[in-house]
Order: C-alpha cells, then sequence, then structure tokens
C-alpha cells in the first residue's frame, strides 16, 4: 500500500480529533508523551564494543532496556562522532537468539561429547568442568589445560584470567586472541624500545604535515581516526596522505600519493627509504648519535610452521629468530644501500618517482609525518621486522615522541592494549612488560599477589596457533575460550583448530553471549553478560584507559567472564595443584581454595560495597560482597606505579573520559620518551628511551625474505583476508544488527575485473576458492569498494557461512608468533 | 580400495555426526555442517525506492534509501553533497545534511560541510533486501512510552 503525504495527515488528524473528545485516551493515540517523569532518559558514558579507536559513546537507558547511543561530545577521542557500527550498539545486546542457560552436549541425560546441546545449571555446568580440569591437570600437569582469551575482555577480566591460569592453576597456557592481532606489533616495540604501546597519542592527527598508511584501511576499519585524518587533510591543503597496499581501497580516496605494491615487498620499501635517508645525507647524526644503537638481525628465520614442515627443516635461525648482534651506523648504511630505486622499484611494483615522493615525506626535515598501521603490518611472518623498521626511518630522523612526528600502531581490539598487553595475557608476559621466564620478574609478581616465592612456572605456554596444534595433538586436553570466536579467526580451521575442538580427548567451554562457530564445535557453553551488561574498563590504541558502569541486566542466567573465573577458582585447592615443597615451606597456603588465595586475599576483597557509585547495579560485586572490580584494578595498578606504566587510582576513570598512562601526579602523558612530556625522562636527557638500559632505541638491519606461500601455476592467486566497515571482526554482534546485516550480507570474493574474464566468471557467480588446505564457496564481486589488482583476491572473514580460515594457512611471525593472514596461494573456480 | 572407502565414509559419518554438525544449537550457518560448504546466497538488490525510513533513535545516522553504485568520493568530488549540501537541496528536494555536520570538532559551526564528516559512507549505509538472519528484540522508546505506567 502506498500512502501519499496527504492521505497520512489525514488519517493522523483522524487519530488526534478522536483523542481530544475523550473517546478513548490510550497513550498510543495521543500525539506526543510529554511527562518528564515518563520521558526522561539516563544516560552514561561507555568505551564502544569494537574497535582499538576507543570512541566514547552515551547510552540511554529506560526500564533497564537500553533505548539510544550515540558519539559522546565529552570525548577528546571522538568529539560526538561514531561509525555506524558505534551508532547501532543499542542493538547488539537484542539478537533473538542470545544465551540464556549452560549448554553441555549430553546423551541419555549424562555428558557425551557426541551428545546434543542440553540446557543445564550453573553447578552442573561447573561440576563437569571441574571434573574434566582436574582429570587433565592430573594427567598431564598444568600443561594439559588451556585458556584462549580476548582483547575484549575487560581490564579486570583479562587480570583474574591469568591470575587464576598462572598463579592458580600454576599454567601459562593462556594467550588473548590479540596474539593473531597485535603481537608483532608488541615484538615490535620490545625490540626497538624495550617497552609496549606508541610513544605518541591521537593529538598526533592535528599536528602532521603527512600520513603514511602502511597496509591499514583505516577508512573502514579505524573510521573515527579516518575523520580526524581527513579533518586535518582537507583543512589544511599542505597536508599529503600517502596510502599504501597491496590493493586499492576506500582509504585510497584520500590518497595524495596511492601506492599499490607486490605482497611483502614492504620490507624492501621500508629499506629503500632509510638508504634514501642517507643517500641524500638527511640522517639526523645528532639524534642517532645521542638516542640510537645498530643492530643486525638474524635473518633466515622460517615460518612458525610445525617444526616438520619443509620450510622450518630448512631455516637456519627458527629457534633463533630474535637473535641480533651490535653494528655502527656505517654498516647499517652498507647493509641497506643495495635496497636502490632500481631493484626495490623492479621487486615491489611501484614506479621510482612514486617511491621518491613516498621517500620524501620521511626525509624532508620540514615534514612532521605520522606512519599508521595494524593488520597488513603485524599479520605478517616478518611483522616483527616490519614495525622495526617503520621505527628505523623515524629514528634516523629523529621523527619521534613530538607532535605529529609519530610512528602510530593502531590497534584491532578494545582492549588489545589495556587488557591484553598491559596486564600480560600472553602466554609469555606478566603485569606491566613482565614476563614468566624471568626469575626477577617472577619475584615481583609473587609479591605483590602475597604468594610463596618459587610458585609462578617459568616456562612460556602455548601460544594461540600453537595451542589449536596441542588440542589437535592431545596435548591440551581442558580449554576454555571466552570472548572470542577462534573456530571462526584461527588460520587453516580443517587442518588445525576444528580437529582440535572435536579431539574426543579434549573438552571445550566456550563462553560467549551468541551461538558462534567456537560455540558449536565447543562441549559446554556457558551464557555471557556483555559490554554494558557489566562494570567493566577497555585501554585504547593511545594509552587511554576508559571505565563504565553496569547499566542493564544480562538476559536469564547469563553472568560476566569475570563472574565464571572466580566463581569456578572456588572448586579447586592448593593442595590439588600446587607443588607439596612449596605448601610444606609455606604451611598457610594449605587447603586453601584458590579463590581463597588469588581473590579473598585481603587486597582484591579490600573495597565494599559501599564504594560503588549510587544508582548502578553490580551483579558480580553483589556476589561475591565486595567491590571486586576496585580490588582486582587497584591490586594490579600497583605493578606498573612508579615503574612507567602509572595508573590513576580507580574512581578517577569513572569521572573522566580516560586517560593516557602513565599518570603521573594525575597527569596524563602525550608523548612518551621526550623531556618536557613524559617525567619518565631524565632532566637534561632531550629524549629517553628508558625501556633500554643505555636509554638507546634500536635501528635494526633486516633484509627482504620472501613470503612463507607464493602463487604458482596452480594456486595462482595471492589471497588477503581482512574485514569491512559495516562489521565487527567475526560479526556474532553485527550480524544481529539488522542494518548491519543489510548494508553488507554475506562475504564475496573481490576480483579484478581482468581475472574474472580469463576464468569466465561473471560478477555474482558462485565460485569456489580452493588452497592447499581447504575452500570456500563465494560469489564473485569486480565492482565493490576493494579494487584489488590482477594476481590478488580479497575476502572478508566476518561471514560465519563462508569461513574463509578453511583456507588461509597457519605460517606466523616466528619471534611475535603472529598468523600471516594477509598471504597466502588460492586458486578460483567457477562452480 | 572399497573397505578403505567404506572406512572414510564411516569416519565422515562420524564426524558429522560429532559435533560439526548444528545438533541442536541453531548458528548463523544454518544446517550446515562446520565442515561442508553450502551455496552462498544470491547477491542482494540494493533497496533503491528512495523511502524514508524510521530511525531507532533520533541520534542514529538515517540509512540512505537509493542506490550509491559509482558515486565519487575523493579529493576531487563528494557526490553525495551533490544534492543533501544545503545550497542543493531546493533543486534535489533530497534532505538536507544535518547541522552538526557544520561543526567542527570543538562544536563551532563553519562555513560549509566540516571537513571531519566528509566521508558519508563511515555512518550512512545502503540496505539491501537481504533479509534478516535473526530477529532483535531492540525496543525503541516509543514502544517503551506506548506501555501505560503501572503506578
Amino acid at each position: 500500500m502506498t500512502l501519499t503525504r496527504r492521505d497520512f495527515i489525514k488519517q493522523n488528524a483522524i487519530a488526534a480529533a478522536v483523542a481530544a473528545a475523550g473517546i478513548s485516551h490510550p497513550v498510543s493515540a495521543t500525539n506526543l508523551v510529554t511527562d518528564i517523569s515518563r520521558t526522561k532518559l539516563k544516560w552514561a558514558k561507555a568505551p564502544c564494543r569494537f574497535c582499538g579507536t576507543g570512541c566514547s559513546v552515551n547510552v540511554a537507558t529506560k526500564d533497564g532496556r537500553i533505548v539510544a547511543t550515540h558519539g559522546d561530545i565529552n570525548s577528546p577521542v571522538n568529539k560526538g562522532l561514531n561509525c555506524v557500527k558505534g551508532y547501532f550498539l543499542s542493538k547488539i545486546m537484542y539478537g533473538k537468539d542470545r544465551l540464556t542457560t549452560p549448554l553441555l552436549r549430553k546423551t541419555n541425560g549424562k555428558y557425551d561429547k557426541h551428545g546434543a546441546f542440553t540446557p543445564v545449571s550453573w553447578q552442573e555446568a561447573f561440576d563437569i568442568m571441574e571434573q574434566k580440569f582436574k582429570a587433565a591437570l592430573k594427567d598431564k600437569g598444568p600443561r594439559g589445560i588451556g585458556m584462549f582469551g580476548s582483547g575484549q575482555w575487560t581490564v579486570w577480566e583479562g587480570y583474574a584470567a591469568s591470575k587464576l591460569m598462572k598463579a592458580g592453576f600454576l599454567s601459562n597456557n593462556i594467550d588473548p586472541n590479540a596474539r593473531h592481532c597485535m603481537a608483532s606489533a608488541v615484538g615490535g616495540f620490545m625490540r626497538t624500545f624495550g617497552i609496549d604501546e606508541p610513544m605518541g597519542c591521537y593529538d598526533d592527527f592535528e599536528h602532521a604535515d603527512a600520513f603514511v598508511l602502511w597496509g591499514s584501511n583505516m577508512a573502514e576499519m579505524h573510521p573515527i581516526l579516518w575523520t580526524r585524518l581527513t579533518d586535518r587533510r582537507l583543512s589544511s591543503p599542505h597536508v599529503k596522505v600517502a596510502v599504501m597496499s597491496t590493493f586499492e581501497h576506500r582509504s585510497f580516496e584520500l590518497a595524495d600519493i596511492p601506492i599499490i605494491f607486490t605482497p611483502q615487498t614492504d620490507l624492501a620499501i621500508l629499506n629503500y627509504i632509510a638508504n634514501y635517508i642517507i643517500q641524500t645525507n638527511r640522517v639526523n647524526h645528532d639524534f642517532v648519535s645521542k638516542h640510537v644503537n645498530f643492530r643486525l638481525g638474524n635473518t633466515d628465520i622460517g615460518y612458525g610452521l610445525r617444526p616438520e614442515h619443509p620450510l622450518e627443516v630448512k631455516a637456519k635461525n627458527a629457534n633463533k629468530a630474535g637473535g641480533s648482534s651490535p653494528i655502527g651506523f656505517n654498516e647499517f648504511a652498507e647493509f641497506v644501500k643495495q635496497y636502490d630505486a632500481d631493484y626495490v622499484s623492479e621487486l615491489s611494483g611501484i614506479s621510482k618517482d612514486k617511491l621518491q615522493k613516498l621517500a620524501e615525506l620521511y626525509a624532508d626535515p620540514d615534514t612532521k609525518v605520522m606512519s599508521l598501521w595494524t593488520m597488513g603490518v603485524n599479520q605478517h611472518t616478518r611483522g616483527v621486522w616490519v614495525n622495526n623498521m617503520i621505527y628505523n626511518i623515524h629514528l634516523l630522523t629523529g621523527k619521534i615522541s613530538t607532535p605529529g612526528n609519530s610512528p602510530f600502531s593502531l590497534t584491532g581490539q578494545p582492549s588489545a592494549c589495556g587488557t591484553a598487553r598491559e596486564v600480560g595475557t600472553f602466554s609469555h608476559r606478566l603485569p606491566a612488560d613482565m614476563v614468566v621466564n624471568n626469575p626477577k620478574h617472577r619475584e615481583i609478581a609473587e609479591k605483590k599477589w602475597k604468594l610463596p616465592h618459587g610458585l609462578l612456572p617459568d616456562w612460556v605456554g602455548a601460544h594461540a596457533v600453537l595451542q589449536s596444534r596441542q588440542l589437535r595433538d592431545g596435548e591440551i586436553n581442558a580449554y576454555w575460550i571466552q570472548v572470542n570466536n577462534n573456530v571462526q579467526a584461527g588460520p587453516n580451521l580443517n587442518e588445525e583448530t576444528l580437529p582440535g575442538y572435536r579431539n574426543p580427548k579434549n573438552f571445550i567451554v566456550v563462553s560467549d553471549a551468541y551461538p558462534t562457530v567456537t560455540a558449536q564445535a565447543a562441549d559446554l557453553i556457558l551464557p555471557t553478560a556483555m559490554w554494558v551488561e557489566k562494570e567493566g574498563a577497555y585501554g585504547n590504541a593511545e594509552r587511554r584507559t576508559q571505565f563504565w558502569q553496569q547499566m542493564v541486566e544480562a538476559p536469564g542466567e547469563s553472568k560476566s567472564d569475570l563472574w565464571q573465573l572466580v566463581e569456578f577458582s572456588k572448586r579447586f585447592t592448593t593442595d590439588e595443584i600446587w607443588p607439596e615443597a612449596i605448601l610444606n615451606n609455606h604451611p598457610e597456603y594449605k587447603e586453601k581454595t584458590l579463590y581463597d588465595v588469588l581473590f579473598a586475599n585481603g587486597q582484591v576483597d579490600k573495597y565494599p560495597l559501599s564504594d560503588m557509585a549510587a544508582g548502578y547495579d553490580n551483579h558480580e560485586a553483589k556476589d561475591f560482597g565486595y567491590y571486586i572490580q576496585k580490588g582486582l584494578f587497584e591490586e594490579y595498578a600497583s605493578f606498573g606505579r612508579g615503574k612507567a606504566h602509572d595508573l590513576a587510582d580507580f574512581d578517577s576513570y569513572h569521572a573522566s573520559r580516560g586517560l593516557r598512562w602513565p599518570v603521573v601526579d594525575g597527569k596524563e602523558t602525550l608523548w612518551r620518551f621526550k623531556e618536557g612530556s613524559d617525567p619518565y625522562v631524565t632532566k637534561g636527557k632531550g629524549f629517553e628511551f628508558y625501556g633500554k638500559p643505555d636509554g638507546k632505541a634500536v635501528i635494526f638491519a633486516l633484509p627482504y625474505e620472501p613470503a612463507a606461500e607464493s602463487p604458482d601455476a596452480e594456486y595462482d592467486l595471492w589471497l588477503s583476508t581482512g574485514r569491512v566497515l559495516e562489521h565487527w571482526h567475526s560479526g556474532s554482534m553485527t550480524r544481529r544488527v539488522p542494518e548491519l546485516h543489510r548494508a553488507f550480507p554475506d562475504a564475496v570474493i573481490f576480483m579484478h575485473p581482468q581475472d574474472a574474464r580469463d576464468r569466465a566468471l561473471r560478477r555474482g557467480d558462485e565460485v569456489r576458492v580452493i588452497s592447499r588446505r581447504g575452500e570456500i564457496k563465494t560469489r564473485v564481486e569486480t565492482r565493490g569498494r576493494n579494487k584489488p589488482p590482477q594476481g590478488l583476491v580479497f575476502v572478508p572473514w566476518f561471514d560465519e557461512s563462508q569461513l574463509i580460515n578453511k583456507v588461509t594457512l597457519d605460517a606466523t611471525d616466528p619471534i611475535s608468533k603472529q598468523t600471516d593472514f594477509k598471504k597466502c596461494a588460492v586458486k578460483v573456480i567457477k562452480v | 580400495m572399497i573397505k578403505q572407502l567404506i572406512i572414510s565414509i564411516i569416519i565422515l559419518n562420524f564426524s558429522i555426526a560429532s559435533g560439526y554438525a548444528s545438533d541442536n544449537l541453531t548458528t548463523l550457518r544454518g544446517e550446515t555442517p562446520l565442515n561442508a560448504e553450502s551455496t552462498p546466497p544470491m547477491m542482494p538488490k540494493v533497496l533503491n525506492k528512495d523511502i524514508k525510513r524510521k530511525r531507532n533513535y533520533p541520534m542514529q545516522p538515517p540509512t540512505i534509501p537509493h542506490k550509491i553504485d559509482n558515486y565519487q568520493t575523493d579529493l576531487r568530488t563528494n557526490k553525495c553533497l551533490s544534492c543533501h549540501s544545503r545550497k542543493q537541496t531546493e533543486g534535489s528536494q533530497a534532505p538536507m545534511i544535518s547541522v552538526t555536520h557544520y561543526m567542527d570538532r570543538d562544536g563551532n559551526f563553519l562555513a560549509t560541510v566540516s571537513p571531519r564528516r566528509y566521508f558519508c559512507k563511515q555512518c550512512h549505509v545502503m540496505q539491501t533486501e537481504a533479509n534478516p538472519l535473526v530477529g532483535n528484540d531492540f525496543k525503541d522508546i516509543d514502544e517503551l512510552l506506548a506501555v501505560e505506567p503501572t503506578q
């Protein structure tokens, strides 16, 4: 039925007349409700649930439900803006298929790996979980269990998980999905600076004269930072933007210097720029001599595949991937000399003219330049190297740690920095950049946690990809996944991930809000409270820690990850897990539950419920009887205070739109390592890279080495995977928002029109995308937002009906253990 | 050979029955087991009827009710603004972009559209005719107000 504007007005007038005549008085018939007691909305702030930008969002609730969300005008990050996903946050919790009760695979009333999912109580869920974890611990010790968490855990959830696994179960087999996302960035920071996370901040966007995107598609993946960059570029015509990628995407719309390069040749391009800076005599020798050391990195380091893989057997330094030896400036100059315009232009497919234009942005001492990167650099079998090499060119020119001069590693997840990295939920890390294989660091952690000396395990646990391999091999037998969807996200699904989940030896627990494919592959599913259904804290890419309150109740019996972790700890005693010798030396820890020693330790349970802000519920605090979030945060923060990772006190985060650490004397730090803006720099030094013992950052001499798998005669195309603007990661939230689903409903394969013609394909045709490991079916898109060059295809991974990770290769950076999701070889065949 | 084939069929069936299939948990994959491939849906058409849609709340960016194929947005031109900018709306009868789009980061009004709002598609998306995969129970403010107060 079509209604004209006149018809519509007439109908409304009748309804109004009926209401005015007093015939009936339902609220719905009145034209407008104006009673303030009914129309008033309760507003509170929260960081966005999605990417690492960390936009602040205002959330309106009424009658226990979220009714609206919009960009927070008081947040310095986004100043009132959200991207399309952020504007639809109101709807992410209301998908009709929310999980509301624990589900266990059962046959005839008993747990059965091959049974059907059956609703059970939390009691029964924890009973079977306890039994399976205890069996695995008894059989294989702490290495027989594992946990896979997330950069979407809140700060205290990641902290509680890490503490439970490392200090409770004495197992370092805990890793976050941030391994797939930020591990190479961490490796880069630790190698070059000895301390994690960017020195600069988002204020750099308003100061830079040039921006270089290294493989990043910010227009879709960091839309609000893209608005800041766009604002700067269009407001100030002298500003230049270089966009580099292996295929053309939306960020190219703003490019002054658009660059498409052959996959993997970023290594050579970066050495070309270093060489160009040296050859044109633009090295900042004063800066370099005072603040920089040079080292030659080990080469031929393999591809992080299984050790028996021919590529690993062949690699000379597969076991010494991170090694390096000292050199001087002259040796570095000699090393990069071969990367001249002729060689690099030939290798990368970039014209010499463009290469020079790009290099000038760095070489020109009067151009303040900001480099930006995320997955193109990090998801790379040489990801740590590329991070190191971007720092190389900023360090050679001294363009660092000052407004607008900023090598800036963007973050994928909302708390990859705040939780995964700062809390140290990686298999090798402890809080505040400490590591498990350093006895001094373990001792510090034992003291902070009031635990006996010598308790913490000294072995580096299994990282993400290794966990999948060990599940498949039956080495990890009890496994818990929280806040992520690794069956969809992990590489080489057919050969590695799925066989491990369904290995009859293994018991797999998944905590999630929705029935994801990971939940489907599990044995026990725990219904989980999400986002503002709990009190939380996230830390974004510019070191900004942001808090939010619980605003609504989670549906059914859902509980937060925090509640699940802490409640589960009550099921184990020290006597069952800790070494007898330690307990004999410290009898006061005997016959205690892990809950007693980890959480009811006089620190975590220190803050009473009366400390909570009025007007907000807190389901965990109510259950445990104390303000557990505050206790966990303050205990955790004690690791970093005075160690250049200073967090402010708990309450100040609820009162602000976040603060950038280190927060010293109540003041946040915008630019680290620079005297005057960073209180940790020694007076008179100018710059000080205090993460390294001598205060000097490192420039690494590293070569170009080929990718793990390149196209050949049979598998003749490069495959890159990635995201789209409208969907977050695996789509478990965004695909349940009808508007976002309708905007980008199904994955497609983006392909060059000539590549399509060569295979007799037209737009919309059904195809098989096949690698040596698996295949999916999808449809051809030749006119979409991504325009790959000939020889490369792009498939987004948000669509659980088209699991592109069946096709990808589990090759990782041997230093960071992060998977390269951007390069493998495929063929495309018409169905 | 035949024996091997039978064994592999048994293994295949066994694996489908043991967790690869959806069992009684419905994911967005529908009935397709995790280790099988379904035929992808046809590429849906873009809704192109120029009919405005109700917003879920006043601050929601309106979705685009028409096709935007090949709309150029780059350093030289922004096709969306050729209808939706203030000076064009009389001729185009398209809705004018919101007044917020003339404000800079600090809330000051500029003479023209703010550069921070230049890329329209970051917030405004077109809609295809694809059906939602699963329902959504979000209730807008009018649905809540429609319930009579209980006191």
